[in-house]
């Protein structure tokens, strides 16, 4: 008869082979070369998903989501609830630092060309995964009704509106009617706690069972030189030496994530009036900044077409294509990958150039 | 030059090396651990909410409540229920029940209070005579200024 401990464990072994999944994961292997600090990208972007589900459910016990109540819901969480200033100003940060982590976690596959056969279906499971982040920052960012929020929301739907056939269409489904008003509110609402969550929960499923198939990709110029080498892969196992190094990366970003949220609360602003002019420097989230500041060097209309629509058009398209990557990098050949890689260089440059201004004018501030 | 240690001595030594840092990061973490658990405890206690308004209520107007009847009032956020006797004077009472959290009311009928859940009865002191109720209604002392009847709270003791 052995402890408690390990009579629990052989009576799991004995239903579900725990043994097996345990030799399972002692067996898998990471890829160990100069690249591989970018692995742990993917695995910090979850760890801070969860962090906003558990935040996020926090918050539920709490917020009311109407235009009458919401403003003074997140502000009774902030100043009477025990920890509530706390608790939101969390799940502010994880949020923008999940979508941070996303960015680069993306960028690191791109640049390293993770997304080659057979790993197409891993990137574009990866880019929804992306898209739906963004939707969780703009419903999530009207939830407290300020004023900021407000305006955000109504630029953010018009530019939906400017859609070429569906855009009304687009434009009434999203606010709930003509007008950003309770009714939007509530949709957002709807979208950021039950629709988004699932689609979520769907395709990271996916996207997990994807990776553990196929592995972790090494770059073509790592296993160039393993091959010159006589084809000596170095690799550590996943259980413990990688998922210790994961748990790592992960207190890291914890630490980080309190400094932030402790140090920079983040704040309510003045509750939304819709009858109130747009107030001065009203801007998007930094992860929208790219789209809003381009959107003001489009002239009101080239040849016969609206400047907006040319613009929105033109970011629909630049993001499918970014999403279809896989396939379109496909050909052999220097000249191709020196292609995609001056396209990635070009896009982040493009990212930077305009996003970086506003973003660093609004913290200097 | 050093005496090269025993190997016995060298390997226990690493083991009270390895102990002492497994205590101290295990310490670290269940540390850590606790520090994000309390919060998240402590969130989900809503605050109390004090009792708003004064212990003084403007109950009802002397013209609307006939004598023998009962009516329901607002006393902060829990209702109150105020009564008129036969002989025209006025009694009120805390209208919750003292069994299960219902609201009770006034049966003209029987000259009682009666909680219509489980049938609990209290008399027109607010004593309770028959059924589940545990304990007598909370009454309040009942005041005519004017036309207004107000009701206040007893002081405790």
């Amino acid at each position: 008869m052995g402890s408690l401990g390990q009579v629990i464990r052989r009576w799991l072994d004995e239903r579900f082979g725990l043994e097996s999944l345990l030799q399972f994961a002692k067996k898998k292997t990471v890829p160990v070369h100069r690249h591989s600090v970018w692995y742990y990208l993917g695995g910090m972007t979850l760890f801070l998903f969860v962090i906003q589900v558990l935040t996020g459910i926090l918050l539920l016990l709490y917020y009311r989501p109407s235009p009458n109540e919401a403003f003074e819901s997140v502000q009774y969480i902030m100043t009477h609830v025990k920890f509530g200033w706390l608790i939101r100003s969390v799940h502010s940060w994880a949020g923008n630092l999940m979508i941070l982590t996303a960015f680069l976690h993306m960028f690191s596959v791109y640049f390293m060309r993770a997304y080659r056969k057979p790993r197409e279906l891993t990137w574009i499971s990866g880019m929804l995964l992306l898209f739906l982040a963004l939707g969780f920052g703009f419903s999530g960012y009207l939830l407290p009704w300020n004023t900021l929020a407000y305006f955000a929301t109504k630029v953010g739907t018009e530019m939906a509106g400017q859609v070429p056939l569906i855009g009304k269409w687009l434009l009434v489904f999203l606010r709930g009617g003509e007008e950003v008003t309770g009714a939007t509110l509530t949709r957002f609402f709807g979208f950021h706690v039950a629709v988004l969550p699932g689609l979520t929960t769907i395709l990271l499923a996916l996207h997990l069972v994807l990776v553990q198939k196929f592995g972790m990709s090494v770059p073509e110029s790592v296993e160039r030189q393993w091959t010159a080498t006589g084809g000596q892969r170095r690799e550590m196992p996943f259980f413990p030496n990688f998922a210790l190094r994961d748990l790592m990366g992960w207190y890291i970003a914890l630490g980080v994530l309190g400094a932030l949220a402790a140090l920079m609360p983040w704040e309510l602003g003045v509750k939304a009036d819709p009858f109130a002019s747009a107030p001065a420097g009203i801007r998007p989230e930094w992860y929208f900044l790219f789209a809003f500041e381009t959107l003001k060097f489009i002239p009101a209309k080239i040849w016969f077409i609206d400047g907006e629509v040319l613009g929105v058009l033109a970011f629909g398209i630049a993001g499918l294509l970014w999403l279809l990557i896989p396939f379109l990098d496909r050909k052999p050949g220097e000249r191709w990958r020196v292609f995609f890689l001056g396209l990635g260089v070009f896009v982040v440059v493009f990212i930077a150039v305009t996003t970086l201004p506003t973003l660093i004018a609004s913290l200097v501030k | 030059m050093t005496m090269p240690s025993h190997p016995v001595a060298e390997e226990s030594r690493a083991k009270s090396r390895r102990r002492f840092i497994q205590v101290v990061l295990g310490s670290g973490i269940v540390a850590s651990i606790v520090s994000f658990l309390y919060p998240a405890l402590r969130y989900m206690i809503p605050p109390t909410t004090g009792e708003l308004g004064s212990d003084t209520v403007v109950a009802g107007n002397a013209k609307e409540l006939r004598a023998n009847s009962g009516k329901i009032f607002k006393f902060g956020s829990k209702p109150g229920l105020l009564i008129r006797l036969r002989d025209g004077s006025y009694r009120a009472f805390s209208a919750t029940c003292t069994h299960l959290d219902c609201n009770v009311q006034y049966r003209a009928d029987m000259q009682r209070i009666w909680c219509a859940c489980h049938n609990g009865m209290f008399d027109l002191n607010g004593r309770n005579v028959s059924g589940p109720p545990p304990r007598p209604l909370e009454d309040y002392a009942v005041h005519l200024r004017g036309e207004d009847i107000v009701v206040q709270r007893k002081k405790a003791g």
